[in-house]
């Protein structure tokens, strides 16, 4: 049985002349451990689409489901990795995980929380930096805490909204490794949400192009059989990674680009 | 190069505070002196208040009592009324950040009230408690706690919405997320209302004293007049403004510390 499933899902801001439409029938299913990258263009509506499932906001029409039941708020079962501020700056990466821990496992006592919280802090390799606030680490190492805090929630899903979006290309590759290594370890189902084409080809089992807004809507999925762990610098020559990142691209430049996009609504005379 | 440029600049610092310190005495003197015979002289006045100044603590009769005595009777009066500002305060402004209904109905009504003066307060305090004490207490209180009201609103307002987002995710209860995100985000902002406040309510309890004589530094400052004691109006004066400056630093510590300790 599929773990999460969206069907015919959209979603409009707005009144009147203001409205925008951001998503446009999205269809996804999601299996139990598997991990799923959508690719999209910067502003094609991807946060939004994570905050629908994660039960932030709700969809316009369409159904959101996880695990057959339909999601109508929020919830730590899906735990969600924000692209940016969303370790709260007054606590230390220890308390800010343990804030995770103390609500979702309230059976425990005080020291089983703690070692609950450590034992996330050294799966994020920042055993040692627990005592240490957000202002005092770096961009990386402030991620590595946002993912810690979501995996303590103990999620059938994991979200997350473009994670290494605000990192130096250097450190992104550090911690797509660690995404990697983390992945392995746990298992978890996981939806990351990037614009970067290489960052999916990387760590999911397929990748989902999102179209280019406005009326967003996702591409054909593609698989990708190829064996994980994945070595970055085999991507540029193995030929399968090369003929799914060319489909990819053909999509989001082809077909999801937003001039095809706009002839398309122009022809079904459809207003957006 | 760079030495003497930070001991020029050190001078500057020092000398130039005091250039305006010694202007401000010139005019006052030039103007005791030529246009005004009434105002006493920098000299005179100093001659009058020496044992005012220099027996701060001393207490020869009910309106003779040295100056800091005057000022710690003000200070008592202050930090109740704005104690009671702040315990108003604090609750509405998070209220007000809170909810956008509250907001709209109540903002018209802030705007309306944040600009009366003092002077129109107090005699409605009396006709409401028909005491002079809680009437004060009432008066500082209504004047001073507008700027922690908005600033705390402001600083719930400006809670990056990720950080709400986090504890919606982890279905936080409303007690955990007062204590656990509203309150230290808009603590910052919170103390920069207090430190407002705090100088409201100084500047509000001369008028209060005076209407109300209530002993104190205000109180005094008008029985001098009336007792024609000019000399002890200017010092008074000086008082209340070296008072109202060590407030202000205190609380502008306290504040600093706080968004060091945010990390903001």
């Amino acid at each position: 049985m599929a773990l999460l499933e969206l069907k015919g899902v959209s979603k409009s801001y707005g009144e009147g002349k203001s409205r925008t439409h951001v998503l446009d029938d999205i269809n996804l299913t999601v299996n139990e451990g598997e991990f799923i990258a959508i690719v999209g263009y910067s502003g094609a509506g991807k946060s939004t689409l994570i905050s629908i499932i994660a039960g932030l906001i709700g969809a316009d029409s369409g159904s959101v489901m996880l695990e057959g039941k339909p999601i109508t708020g929020p919830g730590p079962e899906r735990g969600v990795v924000f692209q940016n501020y969303s370790l709260l700056p007054w606590l230390s990466a220890f308390e800010n995980i343990y804030l995770a821990v103390d609500q979702v496992f309230p059976q425990l006592d005080a020291a089983e929380k703690t070692k609950k919280t450590q034992f996330y802090l050294e799966m994020v390799n920042l055993g040692h930096a627990g005592g240490k606030r957000p202002s005092e680490l770096s961009g990386g190492m402030r991620q590595r805490v946002a993912v810690a805090r979501a995996l303590a929630m103990n999620p059938k899903i994991l979200l997350m909204d473009e994670p290494l979006g605000a990192l130096d290309a250097l450190t992104r590759g550090n911690l797509q490794s660690e995404i990697e290594r983390i992945y392995q370890q746990n298992r978890t189902t996981v939806v990351l949400i990037t614009n970067d084409v290489d960052e999916g080809l990387l760590l999911a089992d397929r990748i989902i192009p999102l179209s280019a807004g406005p009326a967003a809507t996702l591409g054909p999925a593609i698989d990708i059989p190829i064996a994980r762990p994945r070595d970055r610098k085999a991507m540029n020559q193995d030929g399968q990674f090369r003929t799914i990142r060319n489909e990819v691209l053909a999509y989001l430049l082809g077909p999801g680009s937003r001039k095809a996009r706009a002839q398309k609504r122009e022809a079904s005379g459809a207003s957006v | 190069m760079k030495t003497p440029m930070t001991f020029k600049s050190a001078a500057r610092g020092a000398l130039l505070p005091l250039l305006g310190f010694a202007g401000l005495l010139g005019l006052w003197a030039l103007t005791s002196a030529v246009l005004s015979k009434d105002l006493p002289s920098p000299a005179k006045t100093w001659e009058a208040s020496k044992s005012y100044v220099v027996e701060p603590w001393a207490k020869r009769g009910e309106l003779d009592q040295g100056i800091l005595r005057f000022a710690w009777y003000s200070l008592v009066l202050v930090a109740k009324g704005y104690g009671l500002a702040i315990l108003v305060g604090t609750p509405l402004g998070f209220i007000l950040g809170r909810s956008k209904l509250f907001a709209q109905s109540f903002d018209p009504v802030i705007q309306l009230l944040r600009p009366v003066s003092p002077l129109a307060w107090l005699p409605l305090g009396l006709v409401l408690f028909q005491k002079s004490h809680p009437a004060a207490l009432f008066t500082i209180a209504v004047c001073s706690m507008w700027p922690t009201v908005l600033n705390t609103a402001m600083g719930v307002r400006s809670i990056p919405k990720d950080y709400l987002n986090v504890a919606k995710v982890l279905q936080l209860s409303r007690w955990k997320v007062f204590k656990k995100v509203l309150l230290p985000a808009a603590l910052p902002y919170m103390f920069t209302g207090y430190r407002l406040s705090l100088g409201i309510a100084w500047l509000v309890i001369v008028a209060v004293e005076m209407l109300t004589g209530t002993p104190g530094i205000g109180g005094f400052l008008w029985q001098e007049y009336n007792s024609l004691i000019y000399e002890h109006i200017l010092l008074c004066i000086v008082a209340i403004g070296v008072v109202g400056i060590v407030l202000d630093r205190l609380m502008k510590m306290v504040e600093d510390r706080l968004r060091v300790a945010d990390g903001v």
